[in-house]
């Protein structure tokens, strides 16, 4: 039978299994939203802008595991959804993003809405594709999706002419994908885990150190049973947090420029680091020459570009990471023996860790008279379900959820770690929430990221989505303002957002309902009345205006030169 | 340290620009590059020359096998291949001087392509350092313009390299 291409897009996305799109109608895509009508297994959620369209999407596929869906029109809709491609690029996130462009016999020509969105997101996508044809679309779209969740997943971006959409072609879905250059590696090479193995039982200081891929690559529960059987303690990165239960005692929490000082101690004084699914950015390792300086390196990657790019290795693992765990794990239960010495031999190196546990735990002053950040976020953690999904933007408010929440399961944490994306936080929660429409989903913002994106209330409200979004109010900009304060003499520079938004009635103005607490002895009640809400709510909540993110290592000092207190 | 790396690459549209993109965008050296299809219409072949240390040139060869459009990525660093370059060089020769540019040619088996009564241009084919040779003897009678192709490399043997 011969279908349309705007029909076609349709098909191959049904049979791709795709519930949700998150898009805006235009000129060169209308004539795929006509065709939407006959799709009624596929929900279109309509955002406000196209970017938040492409963050919700975001939030949807890091939430579910599945690819985020996306589409945008020519020109402007497709330029507005650059900084969310490059946010998923650079977390590596699975999305399909599908813009329409030009008629062919227009493209170069300067045409209405026209730009070259393909080499706009050529840096900033995993792969995309122009469709010249409409008899390649069908395979396109096959290969679009297959690029996007396998191996280090990341964005892929399909332009799709409006002549593309109307001409005609047989509609077959094929069953394969063949990409001759396109073959990641699945398996971790056998002699390699043999050695990780090897290097792992000798260590008497090891430090898994665990980062986004763990969660990408669905290997939690591996992780959890290699450090369970070995002992060995484990830090995170942002992107890592939910890998591993917070609240075991082998836990150091977050590492690096905001981490815990026992985490940083850990890693600059350990003898064997085990990188799991991480990429050691520079927000973790600090001066590169003073990061674990007295360690091996075992580095667990599936993207080979990721090993030896700014560290040493000694050994590199290219691999699938829950395959390589789950290998290594067969490995070193066939160890008895090794293991119960390796136990044995870790307990001082546990037991000095602990030391610096008690030494330096993760602390903030308590206030009875202002609201503490960091006392928000115990309490919402206190107070929400236990899978409840947490969306931040970026910034101070980010790093203390980091820091406090204490995240125990996997993908219950969105955040934009690489891009470091203001705005992010409450579209990714209306993704999550219209992939999980029965779980408790919190965006969690500053009064400046929340303002970037804030006209996704009337999605949620129009769309049902009942995110509940806590603005943590400091009436600043406030990780530029810490570093203005701490490395600019405080000269607050543009900082200042002196303007005293009514947070309440803008959520009335919407039709959602508004909360604030201006007091410590608010906290409770605003979250307990915000969470028993039914629909989208937004709590605000007036904070000590300069509070600082602490401990804090400075841009290009080593971890163990940290600023622990104020 | 140069090297001289083989890309084998599909054949469509944009591949050219992905792989200057990933050279820029990471602040990779090229010093050349040359792309033309293969004898398999589906594929084309470059030649890039690019310079820095082993782990920069791991990064690169890692890059550029990471990209879709690219087949097969080979690092000539050792003997195992020959270069090839060719110049089309226009050089002033009049009176006395233009019995010397022919003597050179000459040396260096060039072939002049294209003659006036002021001037040759001289088509030079050879490994890159062989161009650089007769451009230094050439230089000091009058260099109007020169033109070089870079680099295009194959390996040595029977051995065919295919994607």
């Amino acid at each position: 039978m011969k279908l349309a291409g705007a029909r076609i897009l349709l098909e191959c996305l049904k049979q791709e299994g795709v519930d949700t799109v998150f898009g805006y109608p235009g000129g060169t895509v209308i004539n795929i939203y006509d065709e939407l009508y006959s799709f009624p297994d596929i929900r279109h959620i309509l955002p406000r802008h196209e970017q938040a369209g492409v963050h919700a999407a975001d939030g949807y596929a890091r939430a579910s595991g599945k690819v985020g869906v996306a589409i945008a029109t020519s020109g402007p809709g497709a330029t507005n959804t650059v900084t969310g491609i490059a946010t998923a690029y650079m977390d590596s996130i699975p999305l399909v993003v599908i813009t329409g462009q030009v008629p062919t016999a227009l493209i170069g020509n300067d045409a209405f809405q026209e730009v070259d969105i393909i080499g706009i997101t050529r840096p900033c996508t995993k792969h995309n594709f122009l469709v010249k044809n409409v008899r390649e679309l069908a395979g396109i779209v096959k290969k679009a999706f297959y690029i996007a969740r396998t191996g280090r997943p990341g964005p892929v971006l399909i332009d799709l002419p409006k002549d593309v959409q109307v001409a005609v072609a047989e509609f077959r879905y094929p069953e394969k994908v063949d990409l001759r250059g396109y073959k990641p590696t699945i398996e971790g090479h056998p002699k390699q885990i043999e050695k990780a193995a090897a290097m792992l039982l000798a260590a008497k200081k090891p430090v898994i150190y665990v980062g986004g891929g763990t969660i990408l690559g669905n290997a939690a529960a591996e992780l959890r049973e290699l450090a369970e059987t070995l002992h060995a303690p484990v830090t995170t990165t942002l992107m890592g947090l939910g890998a591993f239960p917070e609240d075991s005692p082998l836990s150091l929490g977050l590492l690096g420029m905001h981490g815990t000082y026992y985490a940083n101690m850990a890693v600059t004084n350990c003898d064997l680091l085990v990188a799991v699914g991480a990429r050691f950015d520079d927000r973790v390792t600090g001066k590169i020459a003073a990061f674990a300086p007295h360690a091996k390196i075992i580095h667990v990657d599936v993207d080979p570009t990721s090993i030896k790019k700014n560290v040493r290795v000694d050994l590199p693992i290219v691999g699938m990471v829950n395959d390589v765990l789950s290998q290594l794990l067969k490995v070193i239960e066939d160890r008895g023996d090794a293991v119960e010495s390796f136990r044995t031999a870790v307990k001082p190196w546990l037991a000095e860790i602990d030391g610096w546990k008690a030494r330096h735990p993760l602390t903030f002053v308590e206030s009875s008279k202002v609201i503490k950040p960091q006392a928000v976020i115990r309490k919402l953690r206190e107070l929400s379900r236990p899978d409840a999904i947490i969306a931040t933007d970026v910034g101070q408010h980010q790093m203390w959820t980091a820091q406090y929440f204490s995240f125990t399961r996997p993908r219950t944490l969105l955040s934009s770690g690489g891009l470091g994306t203001m705005g992010y936080g409450l579209p990714a929660a209306m993704g999550a929430q219209a992939a999980f429409p029965e779980r408790q989903v919190i965006a969690i913002c500053g009064d400046g990221g929340f303002q970037m994106n804030l006209q996704e209330i009337a999605t949620l409200v129009q769309n049902r989505l009942p995110v509940k979004i806590c603005i943590m109010n400091n009436n600043y900009l406030g990780m530029v303002r810490q570093w203005q304060e701490l490395f600019f003499g405080k000269r607050y520079s543009q900082t200042v957002l002196d303007l005293p938004i009514d947070f309440v009635k803008l959520a009335e103005a919407f039709g959602a309902v508004g909360f604030v607490a201006a007091k410590p002895s608010e906290v409770e009640e605003t979250i307990r009345k915000g969470f028993a809400a039914p629909g989208p709510v937004i709590m605000e909540f007036k904070i000590a205006r300069e509070e600082k993110v602490l401990p804090m290592v400075p841009a290009g000092a080593s971890l163990d030169e940290m600023v622990l207190a104020s | 340290m140069r090297h001289t790396i083989a890309v084998l690459v599909e054949n469509e549209f944009g591949v050219l620009s992905r792989v200057a993109g990933l050279f820029s965008g990471r602040g990779f050296n090229i010093d050349s590059l040359s792309v033309a299809p293969t004898n398999d219409e589906d594929m084309s072949r470059m030649t890039i020359v690019t310079r820095g240390d082993e782990q920069i040139l791991e990064q690169i060869t890692k890059h550029l096998n990471k990209l879709i459009d690219i087949i097969k990525v080979i690092d000539f660093t050792d003997e195992t291949a020959i270069e090839r370059e060719m110049a089309l060089i226009k050089v002033t020769a009049e009176d006395a001087a233009r019995a010397e540019v022919l003597r050179i040619v000459d040396i260096f088996r060039a072939k002049v392509i294209d003659t006036t009564p002021k001037s040759f241009t001289v088509e030079v084919t050879g490994a890159p350092s062989k161009i650089d040779a007769i451009l230094d003897l050439l230089r000091p009678l009058g260099l109007k313009e020169l033109v070089r192709t870079g680099s295009v490399a194959i390996g040595r043997g029977a051995k065919g390299w295919k994607g």
